[in-house]
Formats: structure tokens, sequence, C-alpha cells
């Protein structure tokens, strides 16, 4: 049974299939209580489950996200909500120094149960200190895993995994797509971490993206069929860290070409990262330099004419396939 | 918008001159019609991004902007409005960079959360709650170093008092103080909420002014809806931080009448009556009363007031609307200092 849904009910139902399985599950972090939660993800949830279990914090996240890996380290399970991603950098010690280490500095001693969640990406003009993807900044810890759903379906069963798995698990929400609409699967719909979804066969080249860009490739994707008669396979990884080698290196022995895209800046992305994994396991099978497409290596702009060019465009992914094919860009 | 001050002989504040209080008076006005001129720009999708007005709480900025001299730094959150246009700049540019344009006073770039004018002294309006308290505690330093007499004014929220850079920073400027190295005067602006969460709900310890004193900084409160209060304040205060080169913290008690933001629809966090017990004690209202009272303007002059701003706020909006969005060469300009031809190629 499915039922359509958007992807805010659909992360909501994720938290709440597991709270209701599991006593040790709590909501923490900044308004998700009386003010709803600043995406209303959280909205009743307080009425509901007590203050005990959803947890309005005071804006302290250093504070508050290291009291969520104490709390995890003791066996609950903590759901932490970053308003933003933005504001995690304050939590970035304890997400980093704590939560991705302490079970390796302690021998294997303590676990760490925990979800930290929240909108990522940015695009409605909240300009620099408001606007970043930072799934490569806690994609390069050891001890951290690493997720970015797009579709409402996989928003609930990457939850579900997130809260049932024993380590810290970034959760990085597609924040511009909460109104989204897809078909979500009811009961436990679990995603396993770690494998990519084909999200469009094709046969001419590769696309790879993760998040919101996903919805980009797809759009890109239609357009080279239209107006090149190109087949473009889409691929979403969904999960960043663990990473889904065997799926990326198929699609592109079958295809032959690949351009991978990224909202974040171009140095040190996870699209570098995939270019690099195409090249070192599927070199034979390239009939073309992977292609990279990315942000302006410049802090986010506020306003709308300079943040539309900073951030990929259909036009970008559409050209770097046809660069990637040697045909004509337009 | 400047105004003549007045001292006593013994430096105190008098009571303040009718004229003076019909300029401040002006003033809040004109930062109301700013702010609800803002509110609709959001509404007509003219102003993207985050929007945080400043209704309710004009009294603060201008009555401690009233106190600012030159080469003075003012920095505050992102709820920055006021304090730029009460320094000086134009509120055409103010507007303009709200509405995104390259005539904005950041070209664009920053947007409403963002606005600087060094030169008159703003250092600017910042986004992440908190991050910008360390900052004004090194201007402080950085102005008795290179030997001035200016003072850093710092405006923080209640909310704002939880993060831990906070503490970081009042810890600093007490132990600088000591030795008359920190001129910074902490202006906290408790409207009583941090988005939907009250003071109440946020620390176990709610007299925001007495966080000070376990840094070892002075500390008081004012009644931040009495200008006349707060004027008498600022200048006393103001002068006795530039004086002693220590820091000194004010808890400003107000309201934010408006939400949080442009997007806090719901404020199912408070009650529609304790918005309209504040109301009773807008500061604009307030103040308004009493220049009718004491006879210092009538009927006829507080019309004239408000539409002259209303007039004012409406070419800033004519200005921001007909000004051309950012050239694109713009993006790559002002990443790094001194590497003008930067174009993200490395
Ligand atoms: C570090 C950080 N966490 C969360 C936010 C989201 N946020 C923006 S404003 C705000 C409330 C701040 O309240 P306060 O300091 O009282 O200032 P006010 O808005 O009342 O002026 C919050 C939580 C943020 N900008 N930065
Ligand atoms: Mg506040």
């Amino acid at each position: 049974m499915a039922e359509t849904k958007t992807y805010r009910e659909a992360l909501r139902e994720g938290m709440v299939h597991e709270m209701d399985q599991d006593e040790s599950v709590v909501l923490m972090g900044e308004d998700i209580g009386v003010y709803g939660g600043t995406h209303l993800i959280t909205d009743g949830l307080i009425d509901e489950y007590g203050p005990k279990r959803v947890i309005d914090t005071p804006i302290s996240e250093g504070g508050f996200t290291g009291a969520a890996i104490g709390m995890a380290m003791l066996g609950m399970k903590p759901v932490v909500e970053m308003m933003t991603w933005n504001f995690s950098f304050l939590a970035s010690d304890q997400i980093i120094q704590n939560a991705a280490k302490v079970r390796y500095f302690s021998g294997g001693q303590v676990e760490v149960p925990l979800v930290i969640r929240g909108p990522n990406g940015g695009g409605v003009q909240l300009s620099a200190q408001h606007t970043h993807s930072l799934e490569n900044l806690y994609g390069h810890f050891p001890g951290l895993k690493v997720v970015s759903p797009v579709t409402p379906n996989d928003v609930k069963g990457m939850m579900i995994t997130a809260i049932r798995d024993p380590n810290p698990v970034i959760f990085l929400e597609a924040g511009a797509l909460y109104g989204t609409k897809g078909e979500v699967e009811e009961g436990d719909n679990a995603v396993e971490f770690g494998k990519a979804r084909v999200a469009r066969e094709g046969s001419d080249v590769t696309l790879i993206a993760y998040g919101r860009q996903v919805n980009l490739c797809l759009r890109a994707a239609n357009t080279l069929e239209e107006e090149d008669g190109v087949q473009a396979e889409v691929i979403d990884l969904r999960s960043i860290r663990p990473f889904d080698e065997d799926t990326l290196v198929r699609s592109v022995e079958k295809t032959h070409r690949a351009v991978t895209v990224q909202e974040q800046w171009r140095w040190f992305g996870v699209a570098s990262e995939v270019a690099a994994i195409i090249q070192e396991k599927a070199f034979d099978s390239l009939d073309a330099p992977v292609q990279r497409v990315s942000g302006a290596e410049v802090p986010a702009p506020y306003a709308r004419n300079l943040e539309l060019e900073a951030f990929p465009s259909e036009k970008q992914v559409t050209n770097a396939a046809r660069r990637a094919l040697y045909i004509e860009e337009k | 918008m400047s105004a003549e001050k007045e001292h006593s002989e013994h430096g105190g504040a008098v009571a303040t001159s009718s004229e003076r209080l019909v300029d401040l008076y002006k003033k809040m006005v004109e930062i109301r019609a700013f702010e609800e001129a803002c509110q609709k720009g959001f509404r007509q999708g003219k102003i993207g991004g985050y929007l945080h007005v400043y209704i309710g709480q004009e009294a603060v900025a201008t009555g401690f902007i009233d106190s600012f001299k030159e080469g003075d730094k003012v920095i505050t959150a992102y709820r920055d409005h006021a304090h730029a246009l009460l320094l000086g700049t134009d509120p055409k540019e103010v507007m303009a960079e709200l509405y995104g344009k390259g005539t904005g006073m950041v070209k664009g770039k920053g947007g409403s959360m963002h606005l600087f004018d060094v030169e008159r002294g703003l250092m600017g309006g910042y986004g992440i709650v908190g991050g910008h308290i360390p900052l004004g505690v090194g201007f402080a330093y950085a102005m008795r170093y290179q030997g001035t007499d200016h003072i850093t004014q710092l405006y923080l929220g209640d909310g704002a008092i939880s993060n831990g850079a906070f503490h970081e920073a009042a810890n600093l400027a007490g132990l600088w103080g000591k030795d008359g190295m920190c001129p910074c005067l902490f202006i906290i602006e408790n409207n009583q909420y941090g988005m939907g969460t009250s003071v109440e709900r946020t620390t176990a310890m709610t007299d925001l002014a007495a966080k000070f004193d376990a840094y070892g900084i002075e500390n008081e409160k004012v009644d931040g809806m009495d200008i006349e209060a707060v004027l008498e304040s600022a200048g006393r205060l103001t002068e006795q931080v530039r004086e002693t080169g220590k820091p000194y913290a004010i808890e400003v008690l107000t309201y934010r009448t408006a939400p949080h933001g442009a997007a806090d629809f719901f404020e199912k966090y408070r009650e529609k009556e304790e918005i309209e017990e504040w109301r009773k004690r807008d500061p604009i209202g307030l103040l308004e009363q009493k220049l009718l009272d004491n006879d210092a303007a009538d009927e006829e002059k507080i019309d004239e007031i408000r539409s002259e701003a209303k007039e004012l706020i409406a070419e800033a909006v004519k200005f921001a609307d007909e000004s051309e969005e950012p050239e694109i060469d713009e993006l790559y300009t002002d990443v790094y200092a001194g590497a003008d031809e930067y174009t993200g190629e490395e």
C-alpha cells in the first residue's frame, strides 16, 4: 500500500513510526515543540508525546547536540533538529570530535545512536551565512554516516533506518522540497543505507546527483531527450557515506559517460569524489572525461540574479552532458 | 537624522527638550514606516530571503544611537534596518539592498540580515545568533589599542544569551576591561522571545542583566518602551564606557509586536491579548501621547511628521524598485581582498 504524501509528512511519519516502537527515541531542537517547528516537521508532536520526548532547546547548538551525544552514549536515541544545517557549525565540534570518534577512541565501549537532521542547501535568497550544502564536510569524517534523501518515500524510509542505526547519522533534508509530493509506502519501509537509486534509466550518459539536484538532473534528462535525442540515466546517490560504488560503476560501464552534479562548491566536493571513483573503477569504460557541475566559488549572494548564477542550472547540466557526448553545447 | 543633546552642568542628562523629543519621534515614525514598507515588499515578492522587522523596539536603537559619537561602532544581529537608518544611511540604499539591487548598501550581496555602512560606523548585521558578539568585543579592544576613545555599541537578543559565543565573549570583555581595554556597551534587546521561545522557556535564570555579574561586568535594566528612560541610560553609559574602557551591560525591556520573521505565520507561542497589552505601551504611541500632553506637538504636527515619513519611505521604495539588479560580474567580486580578477577558477 502506498499513499501520496508530502516530503514533510513522510519525514514526520518516519520519526513517529520509530517513536511509537521505541521509547528511547526523543526529539530535540529549537522551537520544535510549542512553536511547532520552523518548518512544521514536528508540529503537534509535543501535545502527543509530551515535553520529555519533544524537547524545546535554547539557541545552544553546541550544548544540546553535545547533550544528545551523551544521551545516546547511555542508550537513548535522540533525533536532533538543526533548524537549518547552517547552524551546525556551532555544533560541529561536538559532532566531529565526540559523536564521530568516541566509539573508536573508547576502544568500542560505547555507541552513539544519534540522528541529526534538518534542511540543507540553499536557493531561496538566504545569502552567505544561511546557504550551505554540508554533505562533503560531514562526509569527510570516518565515524559519521551521511544521507541526503530526495523523494518522500526515501525520506521516510531513511529516517527509520537512521534512527535504528547504532551510529551518528547526518540526515540532510532537501529543505526546498518539504512541500513536494510523492508515493510513500505505509508502515515500515526502511531504506538501506549505501544503496543508490536509479531515478531514470538511460543508455547514453549517466547524470549523478543526490538531494535536490536529482530533480535538476531529471529535468535535464528530459531536455536532452527532447532536444538531442539523448537517453540520460539519472542516479540518485541517496547516501554519501556509506557510498554505493557498484550502481555507479555499472551505469558508467553501460553509458561510458558521466556528469556529476552538486550544489556545493566544486573544490573538495562530493562530485570530485564521484569522479575519482569512476576513473579508478571504470576507467576503461570511459569515452570522455567525467564532467563536474557545481555551485560558483563564492559565498552565496542575496540578489536573485546573482543567486541564480551561483547555483547549478539545468542548462549547465545539459551542456555538461553534451560535452561528455561531444555534441554541440546550447 | 541627528539631534542636539543637552547636558546639565554636572554632565548628567536633564529633562529632554521638546524639540529633541519631536526629532526622536520623527525618527521612530520613519523606522516604523520603513518596516511596514518592508513587510509589504515581502508580501509582494520584491524582498526575498529572511526579513526581520523592528516594530515595537524602535525606542531602543533610537535612544542608544542618539549617544553615538563619530568613530564609535555599532554591531548587531539580523534585525538591523533601524540601526542603519539611525546611523544615517539613506533609506533608499537600505531599501535597495532589501530589494536585491546593485544600488543597495552592500550591492545586493547581503540582503536584510547583512547591512553594513562601515563609514558611518555600522559594522554589520549578522545572521548566526550570537556569532557577532565576539566581533564587537574585538572592535572595543582594537579601538583602545589604536589609541582612540571610541566605543562599541553591541546589540544582542535575549535568545543569543544562551549561545556559547556570548559567554566566551562576555568573559573576555570582563577580563580585558580590568585593564581598561574593552569599551563595549552590551545592549541586550530583551523583546521577550527568541523566535517562539520565551525567556522563561530558554533559561532558568531570567535576569539577563545579572548574567553579566558572572563575568565581572556591571549591569542594569531600563524600560525600552520609554524613549526618555533609554536616552538617560544611553547618555550616561556610553560616556562611562568611553571614560573607563570597561564594558557595561544594559538589559532593555522591550517587545516585538511584529512576528519574528516574515515566515512566522501562526504565532502559536503567544496570546493575542499579550500583544495587545504590550501595544498599549508602544514606544511611538507613548511618546506621541507625551508630546501632545506637553504641548510639544499638536495633532497637526503629528500628522505632518507621519505623512513626511510615508513620503520619505515611498521614495525609498520607488528608488529600490526602479534600480537595476547587480551586474552579473559582481558575483565574483569581494571574495578575496586584493584579488579583483578572481573568477572562481583557482
Ligand atoms: C546559531 C543560530 N541558531 C538558530 C538560528 C535561527 N534563529 C534566527 S533568529 C532566532 C531567534 C533569536 O532570538 P533573539 O536573540 O532573542 O533575537 P530576536 O529575534 O528576538 O531579535 C533563531 C533561533 C540562527 N540564526 N542562528
Ligand atoms: Mg528576542
